[in-house]
């Protein structure tokens, strides 16, 4: 019996201490999708019961390979299951240096259909654990074990990296240290993740999918700038709302150091030579750097005004003070979807309702690191 | 007379009979502690005070049961019936298994308690990196409970070589084959032959301190290196 190979097709339920879990989603089997939600949602237990480590019922199946299939009593052991686990703390074998660490799961990868793997110089460059290696995992930060024990996760050569939020218990400069190179893997891997997290602001890096729970229940799943945009869920009233999207650069103005980038439906242009033409770069555009005109702006020092047309209007706030307007861009209005926060005052003086036309003006992008050039950041 | 001939025997056969209970300890001590310290199961505890007992039993009350334990009509002698003998009590075999049952709390309890310390999640980790259970025990668990080991081999050596009322009750004093260190010791006293006793007594006085200061040593170097 076989399913579509290339999707992860999960359904768990059962009872978790107080709560109850109840979850169903499908993931693609590339990229990262991210599940998303407040800290007790459920989310760690859902990469546990992928594992194998923890058992509710349910079925399990990834790219076409049956994990776990409790009414055709199917439970494949965690030791059985081709996944790749990095934990939320350090969890180096103290008793192995670094390369005995990383040699632990090479070792034993060995079993044929798994996917093929990187070399173990691969790994330690893409890492930059190199000078680590004889080391013992006492002797490292926070940081570099969990770049370790990702590495050591990725030689055991997964046909799914499982991440439970791996960078939650670092201090912020070694988040910072540690992303570029979960972003170098999203870039150069073709290996899929379930990625775990609370943080948005990581998730906007990183993530192509979002898996949204709440109380141990999926309240949404899609693509992330899809979510980001929906009227119906919290991201959008968040403080920081914003929405993320890809883009690929199209052409790099050298006169003014300005690069164009293409997203769905409109080119952006952002300061900086940022790559050469035909490179993936993410971008993110806060609800709060986006305006609306009615009419296209001149003699504006905005340089971004694209057209859109008016997707929905909700209300921000229980004063009704500020409203979030969500556009659609493309004079066919078929392109990404920006978020706007504006006063109700002004959503009503320009008309901006569903299905109305209107310029989008974006005061700021913020490029997101991109693997290419780990150092730069925004 | 001082014949230091006669000092030798009951020290090699205190050795051998500390080395082979050792080791027995170990191979039998090592599933109990990991039970102990992975079982869910309501009655654990109940096991792990029928291990510990001879902490607190009198080596007599201990030393009158095996005694009836080992002898004819007992399960001993059912085994040793197997063999063709009619007895375990007062026979090496007899003091190796009285030794172990005596020293068996001293080997369990610090393995028990290095393996509980190694905690589930190192075994988690071992399972997603596709190690069997049973590989995991020996490439993860056994390494980092090492120093619990080496613990509970110490003491169980030490202890089994210091044993006296247990070895009194079950072996008597058969030179060669049951007379071990403390019962020689004990010997040399009531004959008043206070130069040999001078002698093994001193010598297990430096055995036990040098015992003692390894383990401190080996202690402080595994809590240098870190976990």
């Amino acid at each position: 019996m076989r399913a579509d190979g290339g999707t992860i097709e999960a359904a768990f339920a059962g009872t978790l201490g107080a709560f109850s879990l109840d979850v169903a989603f499908t993931a693609p089997m590339r990229g990262i999708t991210a599940l998303f939600g407040p800290s007790g949602c459920g989310k760690t237990a859902v990469l546990r019961c992928t594992a194998g480590l923890q058992r509710l019922t349910g079925t399990l199946r990834v790219g076409g390979a049956t994990w776990q299939d409790d009414a055709m009593g199917v439970f494949r052991k965690p030791h059985r299951r081709s996944v790749g686990y990095v934990f939320q703390e350090a969890s180096l074998f103290a008793h192995l240096s670094v390369r005995g660490n990383l040699d632990y799961g090479a070792r034993r990868s060995g079993t044929p259909g798994h996917a093929p793997g990187l070399a173990f110089g691969e790994v330690v460059d893409l890492l930059g654990i190199a000078a680590l290696l004889d080391r013992a995992p006492a002797m490292l930060s926070g940081g570099e074990r969990q770049r370790v024990a990702i590495g050591r996760a990725l030689l055991s050569r997964p046909r799914l990296l499982l991440m439970d939020e791996p960078l939650a218990s670092l201090d912020r400069p070694a988040k910072e240290d540690i992303l570029p190179y979960l972003e170098a893997l999203h870039e150069g891997l073709s290996i899929p993740m379930l990625y775990v997290s609370h943080d948005i602001a990581e998730l906007e890096r990183l993530a192509d999918m979002l898996v949204l729970m709440d109380r141990g229940r999926v309240t949404a799943a899609g693509s992330l700038a899809e979510l980001e945009a929906d009227p119906r869920l919290p991201l959008l009233t968040a403080n920081e709302a914003a929405v993320t999207l890809d883009g690929e650069v199209i052409a790099v103005d050298e006169d003014y150091a300005l690069t164009s980038l293409a997203i769905a439906g409109a080119v952006l242009v952002v300061p900086g030579r940022q790559g050469g033409p035909g490179q993936r770069r993410r971008l993110r555009i806060r609800a709060s750097d986006v305006s609306f005109t009615r009419a296209r702006p001149v003699e504006t020092s905005i340089l971004n005004c694209l057209a859109a047309r008016i997707v929905s209007v909700t209300p921000q706030d229980r004063d009704d003070a500020q409203v979030n307007v969500v556009a659609a861009l493309g004079e066919d209005a078929a392109g990404a979807r920006v978020v706007g926060r504006v006063t109700r005052k002004s959503q009503e003086a320009l008309d901006l309702v569903p299905g109305a036309e209107a310029f989008v003006q974006v005061k700021s992008v913020a490029l997101l690191a991109s693997a290419a050039t780990p150092a730069s950041e925004r | 007379m001082f014949e230091a001939a006669d000092l030798w025997p009951p020290i090699r056969l205190t050795l051998e009979l500390a080395t082979v209970t050792t080791l027995v300890l170990l191979a039998l001590g090592t599933p109990i502690a990991w039970w102990l310290a992975r079982s869910h199961a309501p009655w654990k505890e109940a096991v792990a005070a029928v291990v510990a007992l001879p902490l607190v039993l009198p080596p007599t009350v201990l030393g009158f049961y095996l005694l009836i334990a080992l002898g004819p009509d007992g399960p001993g002698g059912w085994i040793a019936a197997l063999a063709g003998a009619r007895t375990l009590a007062f026979t090496f075999e007899g003091l190796v298994i009285g030794s172990v049952v005596y020293s068996m709390p001293f080997v369990v309890q610090p393995i028990r308690n290095a393996f509980a310390a190694v905690g589930d999640r190192p075994l988690e980790v071992a399972a997603t990196l596709r190690a069997s259970p049973w590989d995991a025990f020996w490439s993860v668990a056994v390494p980092l409970a090492r120093p619990g080991f080496m613990t509970g081999a110490v003491l169980g050596f030490a202890h089994t070589v210091g044993e006296f009322g247990v070895v009194l009750m079950i072996g008597g004093n058969i030179p060669g084959q049951t007379r071990v260190l403390s019962v020689a010791i004990y010997d040399y006293v009531e004959t008043l032959r206070w130069t040999e006793a001078h002698i093994l007594a001193g010598g297990m006085l430096a055995f036990s301190f040098v015992v003692i200061l390894a383990m401190m040593l080996l202690d402080r170097r595994i809590g240098r290196t870190g976990t």
